[in-house]
């Protein structure tokens, strides 16, 4: 099952690194990872996505938790929450017909379009991560998909709930 | 405000945390640390012969004190040569912090002549890691780094110096700090008074209950008050290799050392439970065998002062995170209402069953032999010592003999590699306990194979003195792969026979020693007294069966009572 593990821990050297190991030591999956600092500069907050039935991810929060620069540790997939991703993507078009459909289906999908070439766009999306694997299987259809880069899910809880020190 | 250089920072912090012994070895950059412990002598500097020795020095010094042990070495291999120790004192939860010098600051990330990324290399074996980068820091770093090292589950931290930071030229403020809490690090240590309260009507309602009890209890300190609830509940009590001694082993509740190579008492009583308090143990594989039939009947209520510790192997019914004393002491004071008149009539049951299991008399082995057998050798070291020896030990079949034959009514005087299994720890780590009692009896068991993964450690023993007394199980054979290989691959003595032994007797002579070897079991009683009788170290080679196995052990795939008894009997 797919889960959304959320992570407040000192903005330190060497944190990451040490998530990051507790994932690879102890065998655990890690499909994406989004970090940056918060509000406050002296904490970083850390999405990642992982598989995992319910003992793995209490193996895996237990694990996460025990780390000196971890303060709080939270599953949002528990609760009702927000998550959003951000994808940037060139798609070459050949074709005026190409050119119109890519076109078309950016303002379907609300998405941008960043950068104009000859014979290419860069667009940008944000959503869930189903939507933007939705885009890229239409881009792919009406033009060429050249490279793309993706964010990661970052995510929050709905309503009060907050990862706070 | 004190003005001072990086190095006698380094000295000064360390002694502020009351650091008595620092294990090291010195290196390019660790030489102005080592000009500034020149000019002091409360800090007592060991100079070892290898670093892995260090820190299992370190180790031992931790182990038989509790206190912190301390490590100083030098960058790239005198680092990596620590690596094996940290990952002994990770896997046993044993506090230990290790200063490792590093290339100056401009040179990190370039190859530069002995660098090593330790905080990388040591990331998976370490509670926590600091590299400093400014000389201020060091410190705050040294603070926290014990802080850390001995609080909640201890372990080993790294501390990371370069160079550059710690030269005796340059001179910078130096504030000790008096707060070294962290917002990121609050440890648990009462239980929840719920959890409490479900776990303490389990005890009541149980008609077959047990303790378990493992090396959290001795970090702890938890000895009486686990005495205490056992005596209570009149419940008999098991104990991991690492809990060895929490509670004694000559308490009549006792029942031995359950697991892999626990007594048939002890693992039957396991299976058949219907409540198993868990203290400060961790459900390792080597206790509980498959853990599909583990222990079928039983409520189990963990106490661990690692959440996740709890529930990882073995579910637990009622969990309690907190350190195990003050558990345990959460529970006395509930218990102390309830009506323990029945307590007797209700376990009697229970007890006819066990002492029918302990009738077996599963540690019996072949008294009419000539050859020594190793088990007769550690009842004869117990006589001797009074059973009140310090006893270090390697890894082998002599560990888990030295283990089940030599009763331990104290904590802290079993010292061994349980979690890592490290040959080679003995002989540094009872270096350590010496250090830390020089009037103490510390002995190592060890055997042919593992004496010499750290036997240039003899000469760090005569530029101390120190009076240890090696028994070394001589079975000329890695008798524990033998034994497996025995057992699983139909006797093929892969790799497991060692071919060009030293004479060891002659060896410990060249080291400045005193060597005694054993050929005969009607020698054995004498040369033992001659051992403790002769003032230093005294290395004892003496010449058991080959061919012995460690009994009882469990079958691979069962439960945790399908046990083989003998070569050829089985549960
Ligand atoms: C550093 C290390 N390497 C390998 C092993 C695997 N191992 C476990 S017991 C053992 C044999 C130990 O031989 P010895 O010290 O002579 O003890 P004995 O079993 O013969 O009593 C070996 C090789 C280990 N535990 N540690
Ligand atoms: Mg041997």
């Amino acid at each position: 099952m797919r889960r959304i593990i959320s992570v407040l821990m000192e903005n330190a050297p060497g944190a990451l690194s040490r998530i990051v190991g507790v994932f690879s030591q102890r065998g655990f999956n890690v499909d994406s990872l989004c970090v940056a600092p918060t509000d406050d500069e002296s904490l970083s907050r850390l999405t990642i996505i992982t598989q995992g039935d319910d003992k793995v991810i209490e193996q895996i929060t237990k694990q996460v938790n025990k780390l000196i620069d971890v303060l709080k540790i939270a599953e949002l997939t528990e609760g009702p929450h927000i998550e959003r991703e951000l994808m940037l993507i060139k798609v070459g078009n050949k074709t005026e017909l190409s050119r119109a459909e890519v076109k078309r289906n950016v303002d379907i999908f609300r998405a941008r379009i960043l950068d104009v070439n000859a014979n290419n766009y860069t667009i940008e999306i944000t959503g869930t991560s189903d939507k933007l694997c939705a885009f890229e299987d239409v881009m792919s259809q009406c033009g060429d998909i050249i490279e793309s880069a993706r964010t990661g899910v970052c995510g929050l809880a709905r309503g009060d709930k907050a990862l706070r020190p | 405000m004190k003005m001072m250089s990086g190095a006698a920072m380094v000295v000064e912090a360390l002694k502020e945390v009351g650091v008595t012994h620092l294990f090291g070895y010195p290196g390019g950059a660790v030489l102005d640390i080592y000009d500034a412990l020149h000019a002091q002598d409360d800090i007592k500097h060991v100079l070892v012969r290898h670093e892995q020795a260090a820190a299992h020095m370190a180790d031992g010094y931790a182990r038989a004190t509790g206190k912190t042990g301390a490590v100083l070495v030098t960058s790239g291999p005198g680092a990596t040569n620590t690596i094996t120790g940290i990952a002994t004192a990770f896997m046993d939860s044993i506090p230990m912090v290790i200063l490792s010098g590093q290339v100056p600051s401009m040179h990190i990330g370039e190859d530069a002549f002995q660098e090593c990324d330790m905080v990388g290399i040591s990331r998976p074996v370490v509670k926590h890691s600091f590299l400093v980068k400014k000389a201020e820091d060091i410190p705050m770093a040294i603070a926290k780094a014990f802080y850390i090292a001995n609080t909640g589950r201890p372990g080993p931290v790294v501390v990371d110096l370069p160079k550059d930071i710690v030269n005796v030229q340059d001179s910078h403020p130096y504030v000790f700090p008096d707060d070294v809490t962290m917002r990121s690090y609050n440890p648990t240590l009462k239980g929840h008074n719920k959890q409490i309260k479900k776990a303490v009507a389990s005890m009541l309602k149980a008609q077959r209950p047990v303790l378990y009890v493992g090396g959290g209890a001795i970090v702890a300190e938890a000895g009486a008050y686990v005495t205490q609830l056992a005596e209570l509940l009149q419940a008999p009590v098991c104990s991991t290799l690492m809990g060895l001694g929490a509670f004694s082993s000559v308490h009549p509740q006792f029942i031995g050392m359950l697991g892999m190579h626990g007594t048939l008492e002890a693992n039957k009583t396991m299976h058949n439970s219907d409540c198993i308090i868990a203290l400060g143990s961790r459900f390792d594989d080597r206790v509980t065998n498959n853990v599909d039939k583990f222990c079928p009947h039983a409520d189990i209520i963990h106490v661990d002062i690692d959440p996740a510790s709890i529930s990882k192997i073995v579910n637990a019914h009622i969990p309690v995170v907190g350190s195990v004393d003050k558990v345990v002491l959460q529970m006395l004071d509930l218990l102390a209402d309830a009506d323990f008149a029945n307590q007797e009539q209700k376990v009697a049951d229970w007890w006819r069953q066990i002492e029918e299991w302990r009738s077996k008399k599963c540690l019996q082995f072949d008294q009419s032999s000539q050859v020594i057998k190793p088990q007769k050798v550690i009842q004869c070291l117990y006589e001797h010592t009074k059973g009140d020896a310090y006893v270090s030990s390697d890894v082998g079949q002599h560990q888990m003999f030295a283990a089940l034959y030599y009763p331990f009514a104290k904590p802290r005087r079993w010292i061994n590699s349980g979690g890592l299994g490290t040959m080679g720890f003995g002989l540094p780590a009872a270096m350590g306990v010496q250090f830390a009692y020089p009037d103490a009896v510390s002995v190592v068991v060890t055997g042919d194979g593992s004496i010499q993964m750290n036997i240039q450690e003899l000469s760090t023993c005569l530029q101390y003195g120190l009076p240890i007394k090696i028994i070394s199980l001589n079975n000329r054979a890695l008798g524990m792969v033998r034994q497996w290989q025995d057992m699983n691959y139909k006797g093929r003595h892969s790799c497991s026979y060692m071919e060009s032994m030293p004479d060891f007797v002659k060896l410990a002579e060249a080291y400045g020693h005193t060597g005694i070897k054993v050929d005969h079991l009607d020698e054995l009683d004498d040369a033992m007294a001659r051992c403790f009788a002769t003032p230093g170290l005294v290395f004892m080679d003496i010449m058991v069966d080959q061919n012995e196995h460690v009994y009882p052990m469990q079958i691979k795939y069962g439960a945790m009572d399908d046990m083989r008894l003998s070569k050829k009997e089985r549960t």
